[in-house]
């Protein structure tokens, strides 16, 4: 197979029918435009490919949720305010352990903000977003092959844990082109007992998310808080880069640990010793790897296209144990790896 | 030997409604479970109750069922019916869900002209939280949030449904019935059979609207309610037939 060269938003919808995908719902709004029109005009060439340009984000969720139910790998996508509008929708799947692959391509925020990268919606991704107690699992994608594998991995992960996925992404990933090389898929594991499909000769099912009796809702919760706990030990994902003889870590995910991968090349070719910690997963953080890596490093600076999001599971990961400075460009504000090497220079000359 | 005459349909399980007396759900689930019996459909047929009195629909029928968040039952239906065209699928609203919060949903399902039935409860309040105004109260309706009768510049009209949704050009067959006599009720029953048929033989979107009495919420004995749908409710939402392109859908079907 060949590298070929595609937008990011492409790339997702391409690996998304590649891996399974036959159900994609969403709506218009920008910078994601690109994947809702090559599902529209990709999805139906796949056997069993279906695509609905919904009427609002609100009934996308609840179509993926549908056909989710109906035993269909599902996706929809959406960029900030259109993924707010979703988060009913989240929830009630998590509730439900229905799987399903939600894209987020963030722009700036808050409210309608504007159509710039940004990466505001930490918080609301990693920490459920919607109501009640739940998670999703957050891959942050940070080029384009990354866009590929972790949109193929995330529907494996989804049907895995019955939870829907998120892939968290900006405005620069999405609109941005890169070489690719689609890998081949792993087949789909995923009971038929779990799919809704008509009760046959046999028993009815019901799928609810509504469960009255407070008793059997607390078990609920405990259950899906045991499945979050396998998912926080065994899930955890990372890259370092440069970080052996580092003596500042630049922590940094998505758009931001590419800026900063640039910024350590100019500032490792002139002797400064920084390195990278890029979580991959957003949900599960990689706490644990971070934790063990303030033995080693002590000074860290979380890098961030926002006013500070990530800094706090950097800091509830390194519990005090190590210093950590932030830098933040919130609003779509993109810096160039030159301006982020004087920034972390600066922080750097102050602890060497 | 004895004659059966009268019997719990296959496809309605064997638990006591939670509605209370009076209330027009447990006769729509009732002969909704009839219609899927007589087209021997249960095997096939995939329900979604809404957020409501009728969120326990999935106690009662004995089809598969998931339950859809507040006013989405349309966009879930659609997606399940697109996602296994061979099974009969069926959304199941109040007015609230229906024709408030899950308007969008339902309109764009109908003119999409999903191949679903949509089974619209209209009894003119929200049921389950208590009697509030819904978007077909009647004018000068009292409920808890209406106490002083629904007024037409503070809280508009009464939205009529099968009026708006039967101009839609991707509506097959919608009806307006009643569930206050047995006679309405065995109209009623004929139209949900004729709308799971419209869908069976792949003809497209299908609703039936169905007036209902809330004796609780109305405040009135379960009598009262039936008299009040005949004597004020049906003027506002006339009872009939509001399209029914069934003919022209299996004539061109045919050409085909």
């Amino acid at each position: 197979m060949n590298k070929v060269l595609m937008s990011g938003n492409h790339v997702i919808g391409e690996a998304a029918i590649r891996a399974g995908c036959r159900f994609y719902a969403g709506y218009p709004i920008t910078p994601q435009n690109e994947l809702t029109e090559y599902m529209a005009e990709h999805i139906r060439h796949a056997e069993g490919g279906i695509f609905i340009q919904s009427e609002s984000e609100v009934a996308a969720i609840n179509m993926i949720a549908g056909a989710s139910a109906a035993g269909l790998r599902v996706m929809t996508s959406s960029s900030s305010p259109g993924i707010s509008l979703k988060q009913e929708g989240i929830s009630s799947m998590a509730a439900c352990e229905l799987p399903g692959v939600i894209v987020n391509i963030m722009r700036g925020g808050p409210g309608l903000g504007n159509i710039r990268p940004s990466q505001g919606d930490y918080f609301q991704a990693t920490r459920g977003g919607g109501h009640g107690d739940y998670r999703t699992i957050v891959l942050a994608p940070a080029s384009g092959q990354e866009l590929s594998d972790l949109t193929m991995e995330g529907f494996d992960l989804a049907d895995k844990y019955r939870n829907p996925v998120m892939i968290l992404a900006d405005g620069m990933m999405g609109q941005m082109m890169e070489p690719v090389l689609f890998k081949k898929p792993k087949p789909r594991k995923y009971s038929e007992k779990f799919m809704l499909r008509g009760a046959g000769t046999g028993k009815s099912k019901f799928i609810h998310g509504l469960i009255l009796d407070p008793i059997d809702m607390e078990e609920h919760n405990w259950k899906l808080a045991r499945k979050y706990e396998v998912i926080t030990q065994k899930e955890p994902r990372f890259e370092e880069h440069k970080i052996e003889d580092a003596k500042m870590v630049i922590v940094a995910y998505g758009t931001a640990a590419r800026i900063a991968k640039g910024a350590i090349k100019r500032l490792r070719a002139q002797g400064v010793k920084v390195g990278l910690f890029r979580p991959v997963t957003l949900w599960p953080f990689p706490e644990l790897r971070l934790r063990s890596l303030s033995e080693i490093v002590k000074h860290y600076l979380v890098f961030e296209m926002s006013t500070g999001q990530m800094l706090e599971d950097v800091r509830l990961s390194l519990q005090g144990y190590a210093d950590i400075k932030f830098h933040g460009r919130p609003g779509g504000a993109v810096p160039t790896p030159a301006e982020l090497a004087n920034v972390i220079a600066k922080f750097y000359e102050k602890i060497d | 030997m004895v004659k059966t005459v009268f019997k719990r349909p296959r496809s309605l399980k064997e638990n006591v409604f939670h509605y209370c007396p009076g209330c027009g759900h447990s006769i729509a689930h009732r002969i909704i479970a009839e219609v899927i019996d007589e087209l021997d459909i249960r095997g096939i047929t995939i329900g979604v109750p809404p957020a409501g009195c009728a969120v326990l629909a999935y106690n009662y029928f004995d089809v598969d069922m998931i339950e859809a968040l507040h006013g989405r039952g349309p966009a879930m239906a659609s997606a399940i019916k697109r996602s296994l065209p061979d099974r009969v699928v069926f959304s199941y609203q109040g007015d609230g869900d229906l024709a408030a919060i899950g308007i969008a949903e339902s309109f764009h399902a109908a003119n999409r002209g999903e191949n679903i039935t949509i089974i619209f409860i209209n009894n003119a309040v929200y049921g389950m939280t208590g009697g509030q105004m819904a978007p077909t109260t009647m004018l000068e309706q009292k409920t808890t949030t209406s106490p002083a009768g629904r007024h037409r510049t503070l809280d508009g009209y009464p939205v009529k449904v099968s009026e708006i949704f039967s101009q839609l050009e991707g509506v097959t067959y919608l009806e307006r019935c009643m569930v206050n006599s047995p006679l309405n009720i065995n109209k009623t029953k004929k139209a949900i059979k004729k709308a799971f048929q419209c869908q069976l033989d792949g003809f497209g979107f299908s609703l039936i609207e169905i007036l209902s009495p809330c004796p609780t919420n109305w405040k009135m004995t379960a009598f009262n309610s039936c008299k009040w749908i005949d004597e004020v409710m049906s003027k506002t939402f006339p009872p009939g037939v509001y399209k029914d392109n069934i003919a022209a859908a299996k004539k061109s079907a045919e050409g085909r």
